[in-house]
């Protein structure tokens, strides 16, 4: 019993010691080598902004991402639309803070392998149906929920019954990859990282290309948790706001790639909501 | 690849020093978890509970319990070594409690007739068996260092976490550089682990850890009391806001019935398929594989021993890894779960069925044409043992065909990550059951066959 006592001490110890850290994550929608360059040096950013110790935690997957903030692990996090709602609904009086510009009008591009012959149209492509077909993470709001929303809306079933093959990357540039070698024929990812590669000269337009842009929705999003108030001060949420708002430097923010951050609030990712809602990955 | 498997980058080693040091305090302080329980267990292991006990919680593989484990006490360091901890206490319960009822008796008999319980298994029973217990714990020691590798694949910070990052980046420098240091850590296990040396070894571990453990009582009791309950019993409570549960048969058994109808049947089917394809070729693999680690059949020494290297290097590598590879490869289908599982198991059995065929003196007029010795002599002596091999690892490899799912095969890893992806975990936990159900009625049919068989087999060699 008086080990247990001094186990839980510990514990409790260990709890005060790290209180004044603001930890946050980030989905890993890319690998997480360049997340980790990424966040590395958004923590030091936040870090000078707000006067405390800023940890970036990496995570494997977007579940994990959702279930750290869940659990307090982290207080902050980096989420796309799907994981944002997700967290909204499991931790009242969390709430979305900022936005970058872009992701007002997000979008996803399908793209194909030029084997295919399948070229660019303002249509949905129908062409697309019985090839084998790759989405990103199965958490993805580009990657998987809105490609997977627009399949079902054209071809009234589901991706299983479109498509000859359907798989699940795990991350956009590697849907990118699979696609581009042939792996699959057709996928569906992030327009930004998909204008990124291409601008970053790892795209080859020889053997890939965009068919598809889906219409705009809305999608990423800085959220914090509420209780963040009790530990670091009462108007912490919005200096961190106004921390990421302020946010100029050029490769900080290419990064990313987003041209600024902008206030954001949980009610602009009602479509979100409703989409997952209806293909059912939040159930009602 | 080919190029960055022979340059590796050794440097990579010194920067990965906390992975490679997590990895092995995670398997030090799962493992010796997973022997105190597990050595409990075993002298409970008559009462029938704890049999089913022990074969529930081993037949859930340690990646699935990271899953359950991660929304209850968070990415720490506890995450990981309970998640080897608790299937392998399981096994240990089952495998010591074995040990001990075949033990030599007469040691038992001969103490007086006084003597009380402890005394009794003090003197009587453990120092009969000690060697037997170092033996497979030691061995399973090595199989808690794979586990630990292959965790990081899921978050946990060790090799396996660099490892994924080392393939997705293509540098293969690295990633041959991390294989070839993992190797070097199970090779070098028989010099620095030792069982005088443990008690440190574990106290180091702990006070490692210990600077990273947070938990919390809250979320834990969240996660019982309501996550991974079934929705329908949530539904109303979520609804309206106040959180209650309600309890409805009707609706709860359509929750069931629906979802062993999709995810469940499709799983379950593409599992079993993967797992009969894979005991059948590994079986085919093993069988032709053999000789080439006998005398018999291979008269040079040195060609012997390479052949002993090859085997070494497929059942070291993680099959985790292995597939991982593999879908890298060849794309995501069952061709690269086939191969893995495959490799690794048919690694094992190589070793064991030739180990047994070099016990073998053949007569002087045995037929020289090794063809003729293989089909007419060797075969058919060594058979009845490689089939009990064979059925030992087919629980084995239908854990491993579920959990190679979330690679992106649709066993039914596949659906337990697609669930845990919509943070639904009631359903993920029911798809984990079910797996476990399956896992265990393998297993038993396999006990009956291995019975019917009537080849006992030393488990401190077999598992």
């Amino acid at each position: 019993m008086k080990k247990l006592i001094a186990l839980v001490g510990l514990l409790l110890l260990v709890q005060v010691v790290n209180a004044q850290t603001l930890r946050f994550t980030a989905i890993p929608d890319q690998s997480t080598a360049r997340l980790m360059t990424r966040f590395g040096k958004v923590a030091d950013y936040l870090s000078g902004e707000l006067g405390i110790e800023v940890e970036y935690i990496p995570v494997k997957t977007y579940s994990a991402s959702v279930t750290a903030f869940k659990n307090n692990h982290v207080q902050m996090a980096w989420f796309g639309g799907l994981s944002g709602v997700q967290v909204h609904l499991a931790v009242p009086g969390s709430v979305a803070i900022a936005q970058g510009k872009e992701d007002t009008e997000f979008r996803s591009y399908f793209i194909a392998h030029s084997s295919t012959g399948l070229q660019r149209s303002n249509e949905f492509p129908h062409e697309i149906r019985s090839r084998t077909f790759t989405f990103g993470s199965k958490g993805s709001t580009s990657g998987r929920l809105m490609p997977e929303y627009f399949i079902r809306q054209h071809f009234k079933e589901a991706p299983r019954k479109v498509f000859k093959r359907v798989g699940f990357s795990g991350d956009h540039s590697r849907t990118l990859a699979l696609v581009q070698s042939g792996s699959y024929q057709v996928g569906a990812l992030n327009f930004k990282v998909w204008e990124r590669e291409v601008k970053a000269g790892n795209v080859d337009t020889s053997q890939v290309r965009v068919i598809w842009q889906t219409p705009p929705y809305p999608n990423y999003n800085w959220t914090v948790r509420g209780d963040v108030v009790e530990r670091f001060g009462r108007d912490f949420i919005e200096r961190t706001q106004r921390a990421l708002l302020d946010m100029n430097e050029k490769d900080l923010l290419e990064s990313f790639p987003r041209s600024k951050f902008i206030p954001a609030n949980n009610s602009m990712y009602k479509p979100i909501l409703d989409t997952a809602i209806h293909i059912g990955i939040i159930r009602e | 690849m080919v190029l960055g498997a022979v340059t590796p980058n050794l440097m990579v080693l010194y920067d990965f020093r906390h992975a490679i040091l997590s990895t092995v305090t995670f398997a030090f302080c799962g493992i010796s978890l997973g022997i105190c329980l597990g050595t409990v267990f075993a002298f409970l292991f008559r009462y029938n509970v704890v049999r089913l006990f022990c074969a529930f919680i081993r037949a859930i593989h340690e990646i699935f319990w990271a899953f359950i484990l991660l929304p209850v006490v968070g990415l720490n360091p506890i995450c990981g070594i309970l998640a080897i901890g608790i299937p392998y206490s399981g096994i240990f319960g089952k495998v010591y409690a074995e040990i001990i009822q075949e033990a030599n008796q007469r040691p038992l008999q001969g103490l007086p007739a006084k003597t009380n319980r402890i005394s009794k298994i003090l003197y009587g029973v453990l120092p009969v068996i000690y060697e037997d217990i170092k033996n497979y714990t030691s061995y399973r020691f090595e199989s808690a260092l794979r586990s630990s590798a292959v965790l990081g694949f899921i978050g946990l910070p060790t090799l396996g976490f660099h490892l994924e990052i080392a393939f997705r980046e293509g540098m293969y420098s690295e990633v041959s550089a991390l294989l070839y240091g993992f190797y070097l850590i199970i090779a070098s296990l028989r010099f620095w682990v030792k069982p005088r040396f443990v008690i440190g070894y574990l106290a180091g571990s702990i006070i490692l850890i210990s600077k990273e453990i947070s938990l919390s009582l809250e979320n834990a009791l969240r996660f019982f009391t309501h996550e991974i309950l079934p929705w329908p019993m949530r539904k109303n409570g979520i609804l309206d806001g106040t959180n209650e549960l309600s309890f409805e048969f009707q609706e709860l058994w359509e929750w069931a019935a629906g979802l062993f109808a999709t995810d469940g049947l499709e799983g379950l089917w593409q599992t079993t398929v993967l797992t009969q394809i894979v005991l059948a070729t590994t079986g085919i693999l093993t069988l032709l594989s053999f000789p080439a680690i006998s005398h018999h059949f291979i008269r040079t020494r040195l060609w012997r021993q390479l052949g002993h290297l090859i085997l070494i290097v497929c059942r070291t590598t993680p099959e985790y890894i292995l597939a991982y590879v593999f879908v890298q490869l060849l794309g995501p289908s069952m061709l690269p779960a086939i191969i893995a599982i495959t490799l690794h198991n048919f690694a094992i059995l190589s070793f064991l069925t030739g180990g047994n065929a070099n016990l073998l003196k053949l007569r002087a007029d045995a037929p020289r044409k090794r063809i003729n010795c293989y089909l007419y002599e060797v075969l058919p002596r060594v058979y009845s043992q490689f089939q009990a091999f064979l059925f030992y690892r087919w629980e084995v490899m239908m854990r491993e065909s579920a959990i190679l799912g979330l690679l992106g095969i649709y066993t039914l890893g596949f659906f337990v990550d697609s669930s845990i992806s919509d943070a639904q975990m009631d359903k993920a936990m029911f798809l984990i059951i079910l797996t476990a159900c399956l896992n265990m009625g393998i297993d038993s049919i396999s006990q009956l066959v291995r019975k019917r068989l009537k080849v006992s087999i030393k488990l401190t060699t077999a598992c």
